[in-house]
């Protein structure tokens, strides 16, 4: 039997093109491929959890003793910091965060590979910035004089070996101990000379500020202009009255980060207003990240570890194929529900699941290559739910079809009709759906994070997807005469859609 | 099929479960689940993860390892407090402490490593500090504040102020039943349940947006036609979308589905199976609550102003009270009929 001829409604007129509408969108995928491929992104960071590594999240506090603010500026010197710590390392791909707002922040490292250990030893230490005399000043290599420039020093037998057997050009700066109240034997930051350093007088909470100068009408150059606290100037003054008279090296106050000499400007006359300069044959870039780790030495911040994650290589293959098992699995249900229930229309939701996944690939490959986004556990799970999402707005339209269809409506008509109510009612739950991934992406901490972030973005996908491929996929689908005679795997059958003949003709709602 | 029969005979009005008029029976229900959940959290409390007490877990694969092994190894690392260790599937031990210092932690996977004869590199470890289980617990608790007034306000918008309240009452519903349920059975709860947990929110006022919005149709005219009360023509609206909310709940719960058996059974603990059991539980609670709990309460609100209730007095007057829609259907064809 037919339904009849179907009517033209005015409402239809605009969306009369179907098959051009499904043409401009696929076209506009493969363009999006196309753009994708060329631009090199065709692959997807996969997190730690993943493929194995190790995450530290680190919560910044203000020092014991300090009063003050996390202040965005103290957050990001710390991460430009921890950076460079981690760098030193040597591992690729290693990501240093800030993440959190306000002063509710966190820095999050994230180093592939197994170096578990070190990283998490190495990045929860407190910034050290200490100002030391200079004892001995040396080159970066052992020389037969060493013996004789540390003898007369009032320092432990065991510093004096330190120091003859140091070698600059081999050193590890992270197997630097720095204690304040002791000698330091250690190297400068480039490997290029060797110290031997009195007792830190002056600390680096003792600074109130530094910046990189330059004057403009002497020409001298870039020089770094430091701020003491009131408390830093009485020692830094008593400092510099006691070696300024003294014979190079001794005249010299080396400024020690992290244990490594960063610089070891010479005194030239007692400084006790509180301000001091440092110049020398200094560079724009040198000036500046002197004063970046001055300003950075005085930051009144300490790190206490939230979490620590140190997964293996075995365990993130092992989470990576579940996550893919899982999604495999979880399409293949919806696919066959939908077969057994849709029928014919599940081609429908086959291609547009196929549409929507080709979409979250190619969203996820860009945003690895333009953000560097990293794709999680949590993240693969939030794919995953959202074919649930996306499944659910084809049923809310099918239904709404064979709502329309029980009111007596010939099948092109319904589908059209259908899709009006259903469009508010698609739109009004992925809306509920978006919010509620953006509230998750705001709150969660950490890889959880992920999922929120994968679930909103497929929610945007399902739109669109809807919008520009489910619906004029079946409006075409509707003008086949399969479909349209109600043909029995149709999926709009007279028995799937529950209607009796006679009432379709015989009653008429109000 | 059948079922889909049964959905044409439900959008007629033919057969008509009567949602509405059952209400006290679901509100029972509902009542006894909350009270059972409510006690079961009162005497037993949930179960937190470490990522909210604080502490250190490691995860060994080893095949032919034991439990006491794995203890005896912690032990000797120098740790004596607080202890749990489980076996995960067939090859995995898991050993959970108390929070302790990254010092210790190093010397528990030496000594592990010694014990089991593998690598340090090869232990999954996951050390969580004290304080960080306030955090996200502070978050999780924003989160779901800055939810439920955003979403309410935006409900309140696109329907109607009452609709938002409905929907409100049954999202409250779901989280007392689905807490409730982790109490009773003692699942552990990770960030990534509270994640979960906060998705199903999303997921139950989506159900009850697709009622709602046919409860709208439906009662849009209502005080101009007079041939319903509010609770009938409601009623009649969940039954028209009651195969659609079962179906849609259906295909969401079979990708979670699949999560959940992948994850619990591939993985044992972890994201995965954290996250989907927490929407499976939540996802069920709240396809009954969109059908049972969210329309009966939307009725009972609205039948309190003055506009409705006029209208029901006026149907009742009519006689058209007694009837379900199902039988004004019957009777208008047997007017039809007689007619022709």
């Amino acid at each position: 039997m037919s339904y009849g001829t179907p009517q033209r409604t005015s409402g239809d007129a605009k969306k009369a093109r179907p098959g051009r509408t499904l043409f401009i969108t696929l076209l506009l995928t493969a363009i999006l491929g196309g753009v994708a491929i060329s631009l090199g992104a065709t692959s997807i960071n996969l997190g730690l959890d993943l493929r194995g590594g190790t995450s530290v999240t680190l919560q910044p506090r203000i020092q014991d003793g300090d009063t003050g603010q996390v202040t965005p500026e103290a957050i990001n010197q710390a991460v430009s910091i921890i950076r460079q710590r981690v760098d030193s390392l040597g591992v690729a791909e290693s990501e240093v965060t800030a993440e959190g707002t306000g002063t509710n922040r966190q820095i999050v490292i994230a180093v592939p590979g197994e170096t578990g250990r070190r990283i998490v030893d190495l990045v929860g230490q407190t910034a050290e910035l200490r100002f030391r005399q200079v004892l001995v000043e040396a080159g970066s290599v052992p020389t037969p004089n060493d013996a004789e420039l540390v003898s007369g020093l009032n320092i432990s037998a065991e510093d004096q070996a330190r120091f003859t057997s140091l070698d600059c050009t081999a050193f590890d700066s992270n197997a630097s101990i720095d204690q304040p109240e002791s000698v330091l034997v250690t190297c400068d930051r480039n490997g290029v000379a060797r110290y031997v350093l009195a007792p830190a007088v002056v600390i680096g909470r003792d600074v109130s500020g530094a910046t990189a100068a330059i004057d403009p009408q002497s020409l001298s150059g870039w020089f770094v202009s430091l701020d003491f606290t009131s408390d830093g100037t009485k020692k830094f003054g008593q400092l510099t009255q006691d070696v300024v008279n003294l014979p190079a090296p001794q005249n010299q106050v080396a400024i020690v980060l992290d244990g490594v000499v960063v610089s070891a400007p010479r005194i030239n006359e007692a400084i006790l207003g509180g301000q001091a300069q440092i110049t020398g044959s200094f560079s724009q870039l040198e000036a500046q990240d002197l004063a970046n780790v001055l300003k950075y030495g005085s930051l009144p911040l300490a790190f206490d570890r939230g979490e620590v994650q140190q997964v293996s290589p075995t365990l993130g293959g092992d989470q990576l194929r579940a996550g893919l098992l899982a999604g495999g699995l979880g399409l293949l249900l919806v696919i066959l529900y939908s077969i057994l229930y849709y029928r014919a229309l599940s081609v429908v939701v086959v291609g547009s699941l196929a549409l929507a996944a080709a979409h979250v690939l190619l969203s996820l490959a860009l945003l690895t290559e333009s953000v560097g986004y990293t794709l999680t556990l949590a993240g693969i799970a939030g794919t995953i739910v959202a074919i649930g999402v996306t499944a659910d707005s084809f049923i809310v339209y099918f239904e709404r079809i064979k709502d329309e269809i029980r009111e007596g409506k010939p099948l092109r008509v319904a589908v059209e009709t259908g899709w009006q109510r259903a469009r508010r009612t698609v739109v009004v739950a992925d809306l509920v759906s978006g919010i509620s991934a953006v509230v998750l992406y705001i709150v969660s901490v950490g890889s959880v994070k992920g999922f929120a972030f994968t679930l909103g973005l497929t929610t945007i996908i399902d739109l669109i997807v809807i919008f520009f491929f489910t619906k004029p996929l079946v409006s075409l689908l509707a003008r086949s005469s399969y479909f349209q005679n109600g043909s029995k795997y149709s999926g709009v059958s007279s028995r799937s859609v529950g209607i009796v003949k006679e009432a379709v003709t015989a009653e008429v709602k109000s | 099929m059948r079922f889909s029969g049964l959905g044409g005979r439900l959008y007629r009005g033919e057969t008509s479960l009567e949602i509405i008029a059952g209400r006290k029976k679901w509100y029972l229900l509902s009542t006894v689940f909350i009270l059972l959940s409510m006690f079961a959290l009162g005497v037993r409390g949930v179960e937190l993860s470490i990522e909210f007490k604080g502490g250190s877990s490691f995860t060994v694969t080893a095949p032919n390892g034991t439990i006491e092994q794995a203890s005896s190894a912690v032990e000797r690392a120098g740790y004596t407090n607080e202890l749990r260790i489980q076996t995960i599937g067939d090859n995995k031990i898991r050993i959970q402490t108390g929070v302790i210092e990254q010092s210790l932690s190093n010397a528990i996977q030496d000594s592990l490593a010694a014990e089991f004869g593998i690598t340090v590199e090869s232990i999954d470890t996951q050390n969580v500090g004290p304080s960080w289980g306030e955090e996200i617990s502070r978050k999780a608790l924003q989160g779901l504040i800055a939810f439920l007034v955003i979403i309410m306000i935006y409900l309140a918008l696109t329907f109607e102020p009452k609709m938002a309240l409905a929907a409100i009452v049954a999202l409250i519903h779901d989280v007392f039943i689905t807490v409730g349920i982790y109490a009773l059975v003692g699942f552990e709860v990770s960030p990534s349940t509270v994640i979960g947990f906060l998705t199903i929110l999303g997921y139950s006022l989506y159900d009850t947006v697709v009622v709602f919005d046919k409860v709208r149709e439906n009662t849009r005219a209502i005080t101009a036609t007079g041939r319903y009360t509010y609770a009938q023509a409601t009623n009649l609206a969940v039954n028209q979308t009651i195969v659609r909310s079962l179906n849609t709940s259906l295909i969401a719960l079979l990708p979670v589905a699949a999560i959940l058996f992948v994850g619990a059974g591939l993985l044992g603990a972890g994201t995965l199976k954290d996250l989907s059991l927490a929407l499976f539980i939540g996802l069920i609670a709240g396809t009954y609550s969109s059908i049972f709990i969210a329309s009966p309460v939307l009725v009972q609100l609205r039948e309190r102003e003055p506009a409705i209730k006029a209208l029901n007095q006026r149907v009742l007057a009519r006689g058209g009270g007694s009837a379900t829609p199902s039988q004004r259907i019957q009777n208008r064809r047997d007017k039809r009929k007689k007619r022709s």
